[in-house]
């Protein structure tokens, strides 16, 4: 397993590097990188402060949790000081003076921000390719075309790129449908989305808040548990903050199974995908049966909905979010002769149009005479969603899926947004749910490219969730391959 | 011409709830700052931030709901209602819409004597917009973000009132209701509370007309005069061949004339929809019952307690339960005293209330002088001093100079009750008046006044007249 927190963290209090040449270490890579996973890298004079501090604490022999290790941040956290655009043109001015909720509790906890990583705008997108400042590349290339340039995944495509690249060691993303563990699973990293509730929304740019949820892209599931352990605390500011007891997702991980645990897979996610991704299915069920562990076939009622669900509900929810988007009180604004001009200009011209397609679908299933056949009817939809998964919890402790229907895909190729939309068919219900899911690299595909497997977990039982995914990356020894 | 009609009125009453911070967020909600000081990240939209229920808010509500007979709603949602406005940061206000906090309530109001019961659809908590500044520059607007977010009760009446006067009763009565439960300040100048009237028109007793909204009106009299000009306009073009159409109106405070702002064809849709941001409020048994001890007495509860315990004639009842200050004061006056109820009702709306209009005083501000007022007032009731020397007395008492008992001796003005005394003075004064006491006597009621007169006078005006008429009439009559 390469760099991962706590190999670093040995490494500074063995004082085989300091905090200040870890840090330049990362920002050189990251400065000559050519993925474009950063929109913008922190010289070392705006962190000299915080690496001098969390030096003295090496020294002293008592660092905090993430002492010196360089984050990258998906550019959708509010980050005091340092501008924050969600990779849109309309924000591409903005330097908020607050720092989110869960920002604050990495850098409280002695993380370094390297810098703020690319995404969709607004995190609006599965390929990253939506983004202002243009696309980001996947570090993977495809054996059979080596030249061609591919996808990262999205919407936290450069926190994905950076963490395979070796840019940062992990990346704090948001997944509102997908967009930490499809991007993960396409650049052969961990991502884990927690329950819905777990970490605060509190200074994240919102896209559809009853779906956001920020999680750790790391290089393996122990990062992602350290990581975990510092930013799911109880948020007096966010009302969907849940006050559930909270564990150290770390400690123990590597535990042995005590008692027998029963996978599900849905039989339905896997009737029409390649034997690419059938293969990662079976892999894993092969790696993991020695271990005491029961798989079962399970049939979701409610999977062909969920992604017509999604892409009403997600919209709609947008199209309100983004109206604060409109030049008067910050951001990019253009020019008009009425009230409403500036509005039309600065909207148009500041949204890309992914961004504009998905606040034009969400303004219209709200509309008067639209609402109760599109908004309502999904709002029940999405109830029997999550209904489905508490039927098959009943008999399972975990639900293992594909994390994507394919590999990471040429940029340029998804030109029809609906195809790019179906990218997200494993992750969605998940996020619908609100139930946690982890994304862990299973293999590679026959060009070549990583593939990943995705562990769903019932609410709130991320240890247990975590536990698994660990045991499945040992036994899958991806990174060693 | 308007003989024939008559006019259908709805009100949509909006009170400021008087909480110290926002209905979403901390900052003060207090009127009269600097531009955009009350304002922090929640209030100016920024990314990222996220509402938290202020519970304050919902506590007044209860408390409304019990004081205006409404269902309590243990379950309401807090919903975003779109639209793009400066004034408007997140670009939706947060309010209830399919599910408020209160439905079905009512007030009774006086209807030229008689009550009418008022009955009130719904009353739901939402978010104030900020205000936009057309007039301060001729090229730019400026906004002002203070009231953005300040917590409102909008309060919906059913088309029940039928003229400007029911209006105006109805929102005075509300308003008292609002300032007695303490939920919001009253100060209509302030904007505190302002109405929305819906009207329509139609031949007495005949089918609904289409009505019109005049958005924002913030007096009484602008009230009356906007109901009375949208009346005749509405008859004008009926009458005339016309149709009225749905608009929304406003009411040009200068010219008292209504006109349209918009038409409904081009009514905003706004597109409701639960606010995924806030959970829906759940509410207990205990968590409401909790409220309703804080109730207090309603104003019609001490208006009859004035006239039937206390013996208070009603007009002067009224006037004392107007305003919660003024009953508070004459309550507190009660208690500290055995004089009667009705006596002190009458000083109160007298001169009590003649010199805190002449020296510009909140009624409140006596609250700590009752027992001077009341010290006063016992001297006046037992007749130690008369009823003129008391009135010359209480704005000495008032502006603090002396215990009303000191001011009497400095001044003299101690009456003289004592029988005996007064006998002495009214055998001297008798003496050489047989003429008149024959008159008397023989049936000239006149000849007492002047007997009274002189005793008065040999007294030097402190004789208590009562006494003296007492004495003269029993010995004239031997």
């Amino acid at each position: 397993m390469k760099s991962s927190i706590s190999h670093i963290k040995d490494s500074l209090r063995d004082k085989k590097i300091s905090v200040e040449e870890l840090y330049d270490e990362f920002l050189i890579k990251a400065k000559s990188s050519k993925t474009n996973s950063f929109n913008l890298l922190l010289d070392k004079e705006n962190n000299i402060l915080s690496i001098k501090e969390s030096q003295k604490r090496y020294e002293n022999g008592n660092p905090l949790p993430l002492d010196g290790i360089p984050l990258g941040i998906k550019d959708l956290f509010c980050t005091k000081g340092i501008r924050t655009t969600a990779s849109s043109k309309i924000l591409s001015n903005f330097t908020p003076n607050y720092e989110s909720f869960v920002t604050q509790k990495l850098l409280d906890d002695g993380s370094i921000f390297i810098g703020k990583n690319n995404c969709d705008e607004f995190a609006m997108g599965s390929s990253n390719e939506t983004s202002f400042f243009g696309p980001v590349k996947n570090p993977w290339k495809n054996k059979n075309a080596p030249t061609e340039d591919l996808v990262p995944g999205g919407s936290s495509g450069g926190s994905a790129a950076a963490v395979a690249e070796g840019t940062c060691v992990a990346s704090m993303g948001t997944d509102t449908g997908g967009s930490i563990r499809q991007p993960a699973s396409l650049c052969g990293i961990v991502g884990l989305k927690p329950t819905f509730g777990s970490c605060s929304r509190w200074g994240i740019v919102a896209f559809a808040s009853s779906l956001d949820q920020a999680g750790p892209l790391t290089n393996s599931v122990e990062d992602a548990a350290l990581i975990l352990n510092s930013i799911n605390k109880h948020d007096f500011n966010d009302t969907t903050s849940s006050n559930h007891v909270r564990e150290d997702y770390s400690n123990g991980i590597n535990d042995k199974l005590d008692q027998k645990i029963k996978i599900g897979i849905p039989s339905d996610y896997l009737k029409d995908v390649s034997g690419d991704i059938l293969s990662q299915i079976e892999n894993t069920k092969k790696a993991l049966i020695k271990h005491n562990v029961e798989f079962v076939d399970v049939e979701f009622k409610t999977t062909e909905y969920a992604l017509s669900t999604y892409y009403i509900l997600a919209p709609a929810e947008a199209s309100s979010n983004l109206a604060r988007y409109d030049g008067i009180r910050y951001g990019v604004r253009e020019d008009g002769k009425s009230l409403d001009d500036i509005y039309l200009n600065s909207r148009t011209k500041g949204f890309g149009d992914e961004v504009t397609r998905r606040i034009l679908i969400g303004a219209y299933v709200l509309s008067a005479g639209y609402y109760d056949a599109y908004y309502r009817q999904a709002q029940k939809v999405r109830r029997l969603i999550k209904d489905d998964f508490q039927r098959i919890f009943k008999d399972v402790d975990f639900i293992l899926t594909p994390t994507t229907p394919n590999e990471a895909f040429k940029i340029g190729d998804k030109l029809d947004p609906i195809s790019m939309y179906k990218n997200d068919i494993y992750t969605v219900p998940t996020s619908l749910a609100g139930l946690p899911g982890i994304s862990i690299p299973s293999g590679l595909s026959t060009n070549g490219l990583p593939l990943g497997i995705q562990f769903i977990g019932n609410y709130f039982e991320e240890k247990k969730l975590l536990q698994i995914a660990a045991l499945a990356e040992k036994e899958l020894n991806f990174n060693e391959r | 011409m308007s003989d024939n009609w008559e006019m259908v009125i709805g009100l949509e009453v909006h009170a400021q709830l008087n909480t110290s911070s926002k209905l979403f967020s901390s900052s003060p909600n207090q009127f009269g700052s600097e531009p955009n000081e009350n304002v922090n990240f929640i209030d100016s939209g920024m990314p990222g931030m996220l509402p938290v229920m202020n519970f304050a808010c919902i506590e007044m509500a209860i408390k409304t709901g019990f004081a205006l007979n409404f269902n309590i709603n243990k379950y309401s949602v807090f919903e975003r209602k779109n639209y793009f406005y400066p004034d408007l940061p997140q670009g939706y206000q947060i309010s209830q819409f399919e599910f408020p906090i209160l439905t079905e309530g009512f007030i009774n109001i006086d209807n030229e004597g008689n009550q009418k019961k008022i009955r009130i659809e719904r009353a739901h908590l939402e978010q104030d917009a900020g205000k936009s500044i057309h007039d301060i520059d001729p090229k730019f607007s400026f906004i002002d973000l203070n009231r953005v977010g300040t917590p409102l009760l909008e309060i919906v009446s059913y088309p029940d009132l039928s003229s400007a006067e029911e209006v105006v009763s109805y929102m005075s009565s509300l308003r008292q209701v609002l300032m007695y439960i303490d939920v919001c300040d009253g100060n209509m100048q302030e904007g505190s509370l302002r109405a929305d009237v819906n009207l329509s028109v139609r031949k007495k007793g005949g089918e609904l007309g289409t009505r019109c909204e005049i958005k924002n009106l913030n007096s009484f009299k602008f009230i009356r005069q906007a109901i009375e000009y949208e009346f005749n306009r509405q008859i004008d073009v009926i009458e005339s061949g016309g149709r009225i159409e749905q608009n929304t109106m406003l009411f040009d405070t200068s010219t008292g004339e209504t006109r349209a702002m918009r038409s409904k064809e081009f009514s905003h849709d706004y597109r409701y929809f639960p606010d995924p941001d806030l959970l829906p409020v759940n509410l207990t048994q205990d968590q409401i019952d909790k409220v309703k001890t804080s109730v207090g007495e309603l104003p019609q509860a001490k208006l009859d307690k004035f006239i039937k315990d206390y013996n208070v004639d009603k007009d002067i009842a009224k006037i004392i339960t107007v305003e919660k200050q003024n009953a508070i004061l004459f309550e507190k006056m009660i208690s500290e005293t055995d004089i009667k109820p009705k006596f002190i009702a009458a000083w109160l709306v007298g001169d009590i209330f003649a010199f805190i209009k002449e020296n510009n005083l909140e009624v409140s501000s006596l609250n700590e002088k009752t027992k001077e007022i009341t010290d006063l007032l016992k001297l006046v009731s037992d007749d130690v001093i008369s009823n003129k020397a008391g009135k010359e007395i209480l704005p000495k008492v008032l502006n603090g100079q002396g215990k009303p008992s000191d001011i009497v001796k400095e001044l003299g003005l101690e009456q003289v009750s004592d029988s005996g005394e007064l006998e002495k003075i009214i055998d001297e004064a008798l003496i050489g008046e047989e003429e008149n006491i024959s008159k008397f006597q023989g049936g000239s009621d006149r000849v007492l006044g002047y007997f009274v007169g002189k005793c008065l006078k040999a007294t030097k005006g402190k004789g208590n007249p009562k006494l003296i008429n007492k004495i003269l009439l029993e010995r004239l009559k031997n």
